[in-house]
């Protein structure tokens, strides 16, 4: 039809739009979900919230405990002192991961509960680009900001444990752990995020990942036998949990950097299973 | 242009869309009409690929949604006004999807400016009432400059302000020759604004034609006729082979017979007439006649219950 090559004039009051060039791919993509992630109150308090509770957590704790310094028996000094780090860093790391599990599962679920999800199909109707630039995006800021949770808990640590204890990143083992410990908040992240995906429902898919990451993950610790063992030290959290404590008990079944890649492992496979469902179902 | 052929979309064993076929022309206001439930909604989201057809294929300006290069050039959808994050500015909303198009970000502002939100371009979309909610979904559709324009029940919780800038909006966009496809369940707006009907019932097509022919073929006119001989004439119309029935005490209501052969009979007869009217069948009659057997949800009828009482 003659009208449809035409161009189409423009409606009153808006300026004419430039000529389209190209297609509209993955870089539009990546500035969108950019736009998106940092344009919600939600997330930023997330991960100020994050920061604070990871880096303030252990510096409490910590403090209290070289407080009563002059009073703890040497043993306990002792033990201290072999690892400083290793006393309250984990917990920090485990507690961090809260809030990221929330930020994750919230960067896919908050499309659906808002119904966002319609305009974002709408505006790029090629799901797997809408999805990758999500996770590109989610990627960095998490990655970033598991670092910033990682370094920050191991500066503070330094500096609350210095009138008594010399720790450095040349320690055996720490540089591992601090790194790995922010890589590990952005890994489980980004499991959130294909929890998310998977399940498109915020509290049943936060309900999921705090069961497998805080409840089932220890529990099976009471499995019988070797089996059990096993099942253990491939469990996503527990996997991962190697990479940021900085002692290696002798009998772990895995490397620190092998649990790493298992926790990597069971996220790729999730986010794998989250872009086949948001293939084929209905928006 | 929209093209739609068999299509249709099962949940479960309801088959919510039933082979529809249809096309939708530039240059005009089509109305797509149907009881609640009819599958209106359905039909939209196929078209832009959000729900997969069971069966069937719909395309837009000659290709499926998800092929077209820049998606928000070729389709500007409302489908309903809650599909924002309401935690986001107006602006930064339509920043977002403007940038998955490559849209210039000055295009945010003029289109915002454009449906009014420009004051509130920056406030949280939560707090805004349902009628500046559908003012941004207006704003989302007009940021891609499209050649096809959907809305979906536009004008709920408009103000009559608001229903007449979107009736004459839908217009001005017809009249640049892009294509307009609206729907609604309000029969009354669709006769205000649309030129052509796609009529669909429990999910099948009922009609595909312009206003008038819907109006002329499914409703018969009447006439009214007023006359102090009204028994008289009764008799002779219905001789002819007219539906009669009184109305009031000096009226008749007829069908079936033309205003001019009421005139030249009650002339022929020497029976003094006081008004010839015709009365002029709404779109609401017609749709509802044409519709009655299809709707999905009836309503209790309130006579029933005091029956039971």
């Amino acid at each position: 039809m003659s009208t449809l090559t035409e161009k189409v004039p423009v409606f009153t009051g808006l300026a004419p739009l430039p000529e389209a060039r190209g297609r509209a791919g993955f870089g539009g993509a990546l500035r969108s979900e950019w736009t998106k992630i940092r344009s919600v109150r939600s997330t930023v308090w997330s991960l100020i919230a994050l920061i604070a509770v990871s880096v303030g957590m252990i510096s409490l704790m910590l403090a209290m405990r070289m407080g009563d310094w002059n009073q703890l028996s040497p043993a306990r000094q002792h033990e201290l002192a072999a690892d400083p780090l290793g006393v309250y860093f984990p917990i920090a790391i485990g507690l961090g991961q809260l809030a990221m599990v929330v930020l994750g599962v919230m960067t896919v679920t908050s499309e659906y509960t808002t119904g966002m999800i319609r305009s974002t199909l709408q505006a790029q109707p090629r799901r797997m680009i809408v999805m990758t630039a999500k996770i590109v995006v989610f990627s960095v800021v998490a990655a970033i900001v598991g670092q910033i949770v990682a370094f920050g808990s191991f500066f503070a640590t330094q500096q609350i444990v210095k009138a008594h204890i010399t720790m450095t990143l040349s320690e055996p083992g720490y540089l591992r752990s601090v790194v790995g410990g922010g890589l590990y908040l952005a890994v489980i992240g980004l499991f959130s995020l294909a929890m998310g995906g998977i399940l498109r429902h915020t509290a049943g898919a936060i309900t999921a990942v705090a069961a497998i990451v805080m409840v089932l993950g220890n529990m099976t610790e009471l499995l019988p036998s070797s089996w059990g063992a096993h099942v253990h030290a491939w469990w996503p959290s527990i996997a991962g949990a190697y990479v940021y404590t900085p002692s290696v008990d002798p009998g772990q079944l895995l490397t620190p950097w092998q649990g790493f890649a298992v926790l990597s492992g069971w996220t790729a496979l999730l986010l794998a299973v989250a872009y086949v469902l948001l293939k084929r179902r209905d928006a | 242009m929209i093209e739609a052929v068999g299509l249709s979309k099962r949940y479960g064993d309801k088959l919510a869309v039933d082979r529809l076929s249809f096309s939708v022309k530039p240059g005009q206001v089509t109305g797509f009409l149907g009881p609640n439930g009819a599958g209106k909604s359905t039909t939209m989201r196929m078209i832009l690929g959000l729900d997969a057809p069971t069966s069937g294929t719909v395309t837009v300006n000659g290709k499926p949604f998800r092929q077209a290069a820049h998606p928000l050039r070729e389709v500007g959808a409302l489908l309903d006004a809650k599909a924002v994050h309401g935690g986001r500015s107006a602006y930064n909303h339509l920043l977002c999807l403007a940038q998955t198009n490559n849209l210039p970000k000055k295009r945010v502002d003029e289109v915002l400016a454009l449906v009014g939100l420009g004051a509130v371009a920056k406030k949280r979309s939560k707090g805004f009432s349902l009628g500046m909610g559908q003012r941004l979904g207006i704003a989302a559709a007009l940021l891609g400059d499209p050649k096809v324009l959907m809305f979906d029940e536009p004008v709920n919780g408009l103000d009559p302000e608001g229903i007449l800038w979107i009736r004459n909006l839908m217009k001005a966009l017809a009249a640049e020759g892009r294509t307009v496809f609206v729907s609604s369940h309000l029969m009354s707006e669709m006769e205000n604004t649309a030129d052509h009907l796609i009529v669909i019932g429990r999910g099948k097509l009922v009609a595909d034609c312009t206003v008038q022919e819907f109006i002329d073929n499914n409703s018969e006119l009447s006439i009214r006729v007023r006359t102090p001989q009204f028994e008289q004439l009764g008799a002779v119309l219905t001789g002819k082979g007219g539906a009669v029935r009184a109305d009031g005490e000096d009226a008749l209501v007829v069908t079936k017979l033309g205003m001019a052969e009421i005139g030249d009979l009650a002339f022929d007869n020497q029976i003094r007439v006081h008004e010839l009217s015709p009365i002029q069948a709404s779109l609401e009659q017609a749709f509802m006649e044409l519709t009655k057997d299809s709707v999905e949800y009836h309503a209790a009828v309130p006579a029933a219950k005091e029956a039971a009482a």
